[in-house]
């Protein structure tokens, strides 16, 4: 064995993870087409899923994706704030933080199977007596069950991206800030929040890259229904969970091939907030960091 | 730090109403983080306690030795769910280990090159994408051609899991290591690539080892690769051509059946799984502290 040869090895792995990756695009696109071919813009616009009749359109789970991971945002986000915020700029005692810290990563470590079968045991009968009491249909599972269960599951991560950018703040930023006698909360409005801001829109961006994919969880409380949903309490699908539960059920061959389209339309989605985040991430540490 | 504004003697009293008003602004923004921090700690501790109080009655020796029984009969055990598990995990690592390996060692060789920032970015692109498209993606690569779902299917899924995971945490462990060593070891005529093996991967084998458990910890809760590749199987079997079944797709099916046992057994499932991810995650993060 030499160098070159070394080298080249180097060079295979780093080409196969590569080729792996843009294998998933071109695997993806190829066995979609024939849904597209079939049903051209109809499947981004189409409201109608019936693999029965071969329409397939992929509106209602957009419309479920984007309200379930919106509505896990809206709540996610004032809880990640605090809590990050906490972490990062109050809690002094090191080993007080140390113990919190594990904890929010235990949570974050946490399977999204076992979130879901945590919510259908905790959340589902709460959103069901919640919605028996103002009168909307009881199913228990749902578009809110989802989202809460969702929000629950992207707080550690948001927590910990906001508690990282507030640490990265060059400590002599904070400390002069002091010195000219600013209280704690004029130094973090004014000055930890306006440094890690970038960093810590871009962990939101991330968080929400992460809600748009999720799977499991949301399978086993959004309800599966492939109709469009009307209101928090009605049963809904995304396009992860439609994935999840027709696969394997999938008889015709346009039915797989949408299948495929719809896992395509959620990795272009999910990549995109995902890049979109990364790049604010770069700036952010570039114009702040440390 | 500065925690509390101190009034300083001789303040103008204009001074002295603007500082009131500014250490009550203060006290109220404390307020406006400890409460949300609070309810987010005391949901986590929740969960926690719920996962540990309905999982641990679910637990006996039957669990653990068992394999399924026949739908709706009473009894039987996970150990189908537990063996098929430490199959694909222990199939997915060998796939992992060496193509992380590789990847972080050039990534570290050929730093900040046009290359190795495509490499980087398809990496963090490869952990971003959902887990579901893993699956159906490994589908159609070896399930398709195979014929039938397979414990090897199932373990190429879990290693794009991994590999993302593992080859991030090696290069930043590859890079921690000096620079002096490797110019030691090439100053005294080494060739590069003993160098690499005998000197710079021994150096980082903590970090190395680390990043093997978390990869492993981050595969193991994994259950949307498996729908489409391990299948799930009611049986207790070694075959890696074969459908296997694993902790969390055993939780995901056995909370759908209609049985009280089996909802049991789903979260005795649950509580062994989430306690070997955090051993898993806590005894490679202890290591990181202690050296």
């Amino acid at each position: 064995m030499n160098d070159r040869i070394f080298r080249g090895m180097l060079a295979a792995g780093a080409v196969i993870i590569v080729a792996v990756f843009a294998g998933f695009i071109i695997t993806l696109t190829q066995q979609a087409w024939p849904l597209f071919k079939a049903e051209g813009a109809q499947f981004l616009t189409g409201m109608e899923w019936n693999p029965v009749t071969s329409r397939f359109g992929a509106m209602p789970f957009m419309i479920g994706t984007i309200m379930t991971s919106l509505l896990a945002l809206a709540i996610a986000i004032p809880f990640s704030l605090g809590t990050g915020i906490m972490l990062g700029e109050y809690v002094a005692h090191p080993g007080l933080r140390a113990f919190l810290n594990t904890m929010v990563n235990i949570i974050a470590s946490i399977p999204s199977v076992v979130f879901g079968l945590w919510g259908i045991d905790v959340i589902v009968p709460a959103v069901r007596t919640l919605a028996l009491r103002i009168g909307a249909p009881p199913y228990g599972s749902g578009i809110l069950s989802a989202s809460l269960v969702l929000a629950i599951m992207i707080i550690p991560y948001m927590t910990s991206m906001t508690r990282e950018a507030l640490r990265n703040i060059q400590p002599g930023q904070r400390e002069g800030a002091y010195a000219l006698g600013l209280t704690k909360y004029e130094v973090i409005t004014g000055v930890s929040i306006p440094g890690a801001w970038q960093s810590i829109s871009a962990g939101i961006l991330l968080s929400l890259g992460r809600a748009l994919g999720e799977t499991m969880a949301i399978t086993m409380l959004i309800g599966n229904a492939t109709r469009i949903p009307t209101s928090l309490f009605s049963l809904g699908n995304t396009i992860a969970s439609v994935i999840a539960s027709q696969f394997n059920e999938a008889a015709s061959d346009l039915h797989r091939s949408a299948m495929m389209a719809l896992a395509l339309l959620l990795l272009v989605i999910t990549m995109s907030a995902g890049w979109i985040g990364r790049t604010l991430m770069r700036k952010g540490v570039g114009a702040y960091g440390r | 730090m500065a925690d509390k504004q101190c009034s300083v003697a001789g303040t103008p009293a204009l001074y002295e109403g603007r500082h009131a008003v500014r250490t009550r602004a203060d006290r109220i923004f404390r307020i406006a983080v400890a409460v949300p921090a609070s309810i987010v700690f005391l949901m986590l501790i929740l969960i926690v306690g719920r996962i540990i109080i309905k999982g641990i009655p679910a637990l006996n020796l039957d669990f653990f030795i068992r394999a399924q029984k026949p739908f709706g009969e009473a009894g039987g055990g996970v150990a189908h769910a537990i063996i098929g598990t430490i199959l694909l995990l222990v199939l997915a690592a060998a796939i992992s280990i060496p193509l992380s390996l590789l990847a972080s060692l050039y990534l570290h060789e050929h730093r900040d090159s046009q290359k190795a920032r495509i490499l980087s970015s398809a990496i963090s692109t490869l952990q971003g994408i959902p887990s579901i498209v893993i699956g159906v993606v490994i589908y159609s690569w070896v399930v398709v051609p195979l014929r039938g779902f397979s414990a090897i299917a199932g373990s190429v899924s879990l290693s794009i899991v991994m590999i993302p995971v593992m080859t991030t945490i090696m290069k930043e462990s590859l890079d921690m290591v000096p620079p002096s060593y490797m110019e030691g070891a090439l100053a005294l005529g080494v060739p590069r690539w003993r160098a690499l093996t005998g000197v710079l991967i021994p150096a980082a084998r903590s970090g190395l080892k680390e990043s093997i458990g978390l990869g492993v910890a981050r595969a193991a809760g994994e259950t949307a690769p498996l729908l489409f590749t391990a299948f799930g199987s009611p049986y207790l079997t070694f075959s890696v051509t074969g459908p296997v079944s694993s902790l969390p797709l055993l939780i995901y099916e056995y909370i759908k059946s209609p049985y009280e046992d089996w909802h049991q057994k789903a979260w005795g499932a649950a509580f062994l799984l989430v306690l070997f991810i955090f051993s898993l995650n806590i005894l490679t993060g202890m290591k990181r502290n202690n050296e």
